[in-house]
């Protein structure tokens, strides 16, 4: 039992900081920009593919800089040649941008790399087993990923609220007209804070392609749980995001660890063959089976109870 | 200093500008009064470029027409707005240094002479923007503005909503500014305190200008303050 506590609350916060370094620049582009990035995850996949195809050729700890520089650098362009005319239109007009950028990214890694699951493994230097926990052993690369998660997420803290250009950042997430007033060029700090923001994603997905699968559906999996993240954490707090992308990550994998039903719960009590008669719809269904779903449900819970989020202070 | 001729702008389908002129000379301070919703505060938004208005604005000599806002404030525009727009969750000093736009030039405005001239702002130093009473924010905005070194400051409604003693500093303050040999563009509601510090006096009605000159010619002009200003 302690096993397994410890085990999956490693695992749980190893996803977590995955997850974080994927909504923080979603989170940061959508309070600065009022753009809901929808292909934010594509660029996680376009990071795990670059990271793949630059290991293969030259090695891991090239591919873990130049993959999320590459991807940064799309992201620059795809916000000052696309999304920065189609801002004129509307949110509409963005939204359906970033709905189509998915598609198109999604295709051309299906062009080049297949749609079968790429040959992604861990790195030889780092396949090895970092400690062992009672009974199995703990991966090196897992407490590697965690590792760099954690260093990121303290630069990004350290570069929001110690340099100018993050005090900029966090001027232009309440009011970014007022900063462009005083003199400061907003268009291209939303340049480069997306780019940022897409290369934050495109590092989990170069250290999380190993460990995950580096298939061409990857981001359709892994965008809507992006979503829950940002909306549990409250639109625009960082804080926020960092703390529902720790909660989500350890629910969802506590939930694949406890194989419990009602029927084992309550079974065996006297109200136990009321409720199965009841609940018999829900009654031998496992946590394990509904983890899936069990984020989509705390954003129900959320958006009813209360909908800025956990620490959320806009009300868009 | 600042010319504008012919200026329209537009929010959406409404026309709110109509074709304004307007005039600040080198180290003049100009007001710009009318009931609400005539189009004052729009008019200072346009010439900031934000919504972009269409017309003849010059600057210094040159035409600013198009430009953006942050390049129009590197030309030595400030833009203090009505809503205030403190970041609420930095601290007082850091939305202070927030308005330095060009650390290496000498600037008329440093951070210690504004603590020189408002000690309540530095006993607040580290505290959060969004803590501040309004009269306190209403001087946290107009020094951060300041801190940018504009030749021209345009203030939209300073003393909406503040205590008459609070009015005053305000009063006082804008003519610390002017001394600096600083123009001054006022938008107000308060007729006293434009009046009383203003050489020259715009009445704005529906999108364009309808009286223009010294505070004692509009005194006089029964039938202008009648129609256009009171209530």
């Amino acid at each position: 039992m302690i096993e397994i506590i410890v085990v999956s609350t490693l695992n749980g916060v190893l996803y977590g900081m995955l997850l974080f370094l994927m909504a923080s620049g979603l989170t940061v582009i959508f309070s600065m920009m009022g753009v809901l990035n929808l292909a934010h995850a594509s660029f996680y996949m376009l990071g795990a593919f670059f990271g793949f195809e630059i290991t293969r050729r030259i090695g891991f700890w090239p591919a873990l800089v130049v993959a999320p520089l590459l991807v940064g650098a799309i992201g620059m362009a795809v916000e000052r040649y696309g999304l920065r005319r189609v801002h004129s239109h509307g949110h509409v007009a963005e939204l359906l941008f970033t709905f189509g950028l998915t598609f198109v990214i999604k295709e051309v890694v299906e062009m080049i790399w297949g749609k079968l699951p790429a040959d992604y493994r861990v790195p030889g230097s780092l396949d090895f087993a970092a400690f062992t926990l009672f009974s199995s052993d703990y991966p090196a690369f897992r407490l590697f990923v965690l590792l760099v998660s954690i260093a990121i997420f303290l630069a990004l803290l350290l570069v929001i609220k110690r340099t100018r250009i993050g005090l900029i950042v966090q001027a232009a997430l309440t009011h970014p007209g007022m900063v462009g007033m005083l003199g400061h060029n907003v268009d291209r700090i939303f340049m480069l804070v997306f780019g940022v923001g897409v290369a934050l994603a495109a590092v989990a997905g170069v250290i999380a392609g190993p460990i995950l699968i580096t298939q061409s559906n990857m981001a359709g999996l892994l965008g809507p749980i992006l979503f829950v993240v940002v909306v549990v954490g409250g639109l625009g707090s960082l804080g926020g995001a960092f703390a529902a992308s720790l909660l989500i990550g350890l629910v969802q994998t506590f939930a694949v660890a406890f194989n419990v039903s009602l029927a084992d719960l309550f079974g065996s009590t006297a109200a136990g063959e009321v409720l199965s008669v009841w609940l018999s719809d829900i009654w031998r269904v496992t946590v394990a089976q509904v983890a899936p779903i069990l984020p989509y449900l705390l954003l129900v819970l959320i958006l009813i109870f209360r909908p800025r989020g956990l620490m959320g202070t806009r009300d868009t | 200093m600042l010319s504008v001729r012919g200026l329209h702008a537009y929010y959406g389908k409404s026309h709110i500008l109509q074709g304004v002129d307007l005039d600040v000379g080198d180290n003049e301070i100009v007001s710009i009064l009318g009931r609400n919703g005539v189009g004052r505060s729009t008019t200072l938004k346009a010439i900031m470029g934000d919504p972009q208005p269409a017309g003849e604005i010059t600057f210094k000599g040159g035409a600013i027409t198009g430009r953006k806002p942050h390049e129009i404030a590197h030309l030595g525009i400030g833009f203090v707005p009505e809503e205030r727009a403190i970041f609420p969750s930095l601290t007082v000093e850091q939305n202070l240094l927030l308005g330095v736009k060009n650390a290496r030039r000498d600037s008329r405005w440093s951070l210690d002479e504004t603590w020189k001239l408002f000690p309540q702002l530095k006993e607040r130093a580290d505290a959060p923007g969004g803590a501040l009473s309004g009269g306190e924010q209403q001087m946290l905005t107009m020094c951060r503005t300041l801190m940018g070194n504009p030749d021209l400051i345009m203030v939209d409604e300073p003393t909406e909503g503040l205590a008459p003693q609070m009015v005053e500093r305000i009063g006082e303050l804008l003519q610390e500014i002017a001394r600096r040999g600083i123009s001054i563009l006022l938008v107000e509601q308060r007729l006293v305190i434009a009046m009383r510090i203003s050489h020259r006096v715009y009445v704005m009605g529906h999108g364009q200008m309808v009286f223009e000159g010294t505070p004692a010619e509009l005194t006089a002009a029964e039938n202008i303050r009648h129609e256009w200003l009171e209530v």
